[in-house]
């Protein structure tokens, strides 16, 4: 069974250019894979930059922040010691444990968010069985596209791979 | 652009390198078999673990009687090896974070080992207050949990601050270490075979190095770089007012969170001096952690050094100052009491030896960079001896002052944590990278390409 096509390039330049024309020549599944993070790929992608993780985080920070805050006026309330004459509520003694969870919760929400979006953990991806799969966590940027695609096919896209200066290699048995 | 200077960090990988001939040198110490001083540190760390896992047996099962801690000096060398090992994490996290976010491009080579220094730094710090308990099953109680006793921490003490901050300290610093791992764990699973593909596979989570995933996670790492940078500077602070918080005389200071703050940036950098420059050598890592690695290694254990020099002097004019009497006997008590010794060995070491590093002479000689870092690490071991046991010792009651001499298990636990510590770091050198091998590709093609 045929998973789809990898395509190697050997600068990143070549990469986002690439990623543009499959854009423009109207396919959709597809996947860049690279060994580090990549200047203007959401320009490539024709996507916008992506703030959904820093508004997250701002998010997560009110939870904590809230949860810290309630978390302590609660266990004051529910059990009240008179320490050392201060005031049952006394705000400046809460602000460290606050600031505590309030990081904490962003931590751990940013962590799992990261998570959800990316899609891991995931047990198999078909680009993994490329034979120059390796390449790309070392020095080699590869574009991956699907056999899903509605505009695949097994030689047009693989020519128009090739012209824009790629080494192709098809992923699964024919 | 029209004309193409050279970068101007381009001397931090050193060498005649390509990306491929460079991962397989920063894998080597996973792929190959170790060099012989590894077994020695692995056998060394393995014997002092033992010994480390019999005292605490004894002190579990004889009780804390077993050690020196007496009336006033309740809070011996448990609390200073406590103190001490949190700090030694601090320059894992502030090589990370705080260099992140400034963007500075030398830390790429330091990040991984110092931030496994700080997760087995963290861990045996922990151990500390736990065995300290006495009754350490019920270690459960400092957390916030319902009980039918309908009893909750008290949130006013500093004690109960410190849990929160340990806890959040452990979790951030370990998903930092974690997810900075998660590239090269990819790397490593498409290198191996048999249990360590598994192994390298699971830990992974399936990264398949997806440009988009990059972008993501790119993201996430540096707001968490953006978050553990508060959370270090907090950490000690808080462990600080643990101190601050109560009247003994030597204690009740306020400079004592950037004064704590300070020390640990101090220690922790002399610490990953003491790491890298043995891992460098044994590995032949010369031509990734440079000689201006170094350096710059050396300078900020100067600069937070010299915070902690000028803090000794000020808390010597605050006490006179102050005209407290207590205080002032304090101050007394450490230049000539019977731990004269201890202090004037700190003021020797944090004030005086540290002056050489401001010579580049000094700096540049990696024999006494090496010697120095051994040297601070000693030196804040004894500051924490002298905020611990020296305040202590004396309080407000001639009658009560008393001196505080540690027991067999008291040292066996100390040399015991230094043995787990080294144990952990090596068996993590032989299962991940100690360089961040993604990233030092990543600054290769940064550094060479553009």
């Amino acid at each position: 069974m045929l998973y789809g096509i990898m395509a190697y390039f050997d600068a990143p330049e070549r990469l986002l250019s690439a990623l543009r024309v499959l854009r423009e020549e109207g396919y959709r599944q597809f996947e860049a894979l690279a060994p580090g993070p990549l200047e203007g790929l959401e320009e490539a992608l024709g996507q916008r930059r992506d703030e959904a993780i820093p508004w997250a985080a701002f998010a997560f920070g009110v939870l904590g922040l809230g949860l810290g805050l309630f978390l302590q006026i609660y266990t004051s309330l529910d059990y009240p010691i008179n320490a050392g004459g201060k005031p049952l509520l006394g705000w400046p003694a809460f602000i460290p444990v606050t600031f505590e969870i309030t990081i904490l919760t962003i931590a751990l929400g940013i962590f799992l968010l990261l998570l959800y979006m990316t899609g891991l953990p995931r047990a198999a991806h078909p680009a993994v069985l490329a034979r120059g799969y390796p390449g790309v966590l070392v020095d080699r940027y590869g574009i991956f596209v699907y056999v899903t695609d509605p505009r695949f096919h097994p030689t047009a896209t693989r020519s128009l791979l090739e012209s824009l200066g790629a080494q192709v290699e098809e992923v699964g048995g024919g | 652009m029209a004309h193409k200077e050279p970068h101007p960090d381009r001397d931090l990988i050193q060498g005649d390198w390509t990306e491929k001939s460079l991962v397989e040198k920063l894998l080597e110490p996973v792929e190959k078999p170790p060099p012989r001083p590894w077994r020695l540190v692995a056998a060394v760390g393995a014997a002092l673990t033992l010994a480390w896992l019999y005292a605490i047996f004894v002190t579990f099962v004889r009780g804390l009687g077993t050690w020196g801690i007496n009336q006033p000096v309740a809070w011996g060398l448990d609390v200073v090896h406590f103190v001490w090992w949190i700090g030694i994490g601090h320059a894992g996290t502030l090589i990370s974070a705080i260099l992140v976010l400034m963007r500075q491009n030398w830390r790429d080579s330091l990040n991984r080992v110092t931030e496994a220094m700080t997760f087995f730094a963290i861990l045996a710090a922990a151990t500390f207050p736990l065995i300290h308990m006495g009754r350490p099953q019920h270690f459960y109680w400092v957390m916030p949990y319902p009980t039918h006793m309908a009893l909750w921490p008290q949130y006013k003490s500093p004690l109960s601050w410190d849990v929160l901050a340990i806890m959040t300290y452990i979790t951030i610093s370990t998903l930092f270490l974690y997810l900075g791992l998660i590239p090269d764990l990819a790397l490593l699973r498409e290198r191996s075979r048999g249990w360590r593909r598994k192994f390298y596979g699971w830990l992974s989570l399936g990264w398949t190095g997806s440009a988009l995933h990059w972008q993501r996670y790119r993201a996430v790492y540096v707001l968490l770089a953006g978050l553990a940078t508060p959370v270090v500077i907090s950490v000690h602070s808080v462990v600080s007012m643990d101190f601050a918080y109560a009247l003994v005389p030597g204690w009740h200071v306020t400079i004592f969170p950037p004064f704590f703050a300070a020390g640990a940036i101090y220690s922790g950098f002399a610490m990953a001096l003491t790491l890298v420059i043995p891992l460098r050598k044994w590995y032949r890592l010369e031509g990734v952690i440079t000689e201006r690695h170094l350096d710059w290694m050396a300078k900020i254990t100067l600069a937070s050094g010299l915070g902690v020099a000028y803090i000794y002097l000020l808390e010597i004019f605050v006490m006179w100052y102050s005209a407290e009497p207590h205080e002032w006997a304090q101050q007394l008590w450490r230049m000539t009491g019977p731990y004269a010794p201890y202090y004037w060995a700190m003021m020797l070491i944090n004030v005086g030896l540290l002056q050489t590093l401001w010579f580049p002479r000094f700096r540049r000689n990696i024999a006494w960079l090496f010697i120095f870092s051994i040297l601070a690490n000693v030196g804040m071991w004894l500051e924490r001896f002298v905020i611990v046991v020296i305040s202590l010792s004396h309080d407000f009651v001639p009658g009560s002052f008393n001196l505080y001499f540690p027991t067999w298990v008291d040292w066996t636990l100390f040399l015991g944590t230094l043995g787990f510590f080294l144990l952990g770091l090596a068996l993590f050198i032989r299962l991940f990278p100690p360089i961040a091998v993604a990233e030092m590709v990543h600054l290769f093609h940064k550094l060479r390409k553009h």
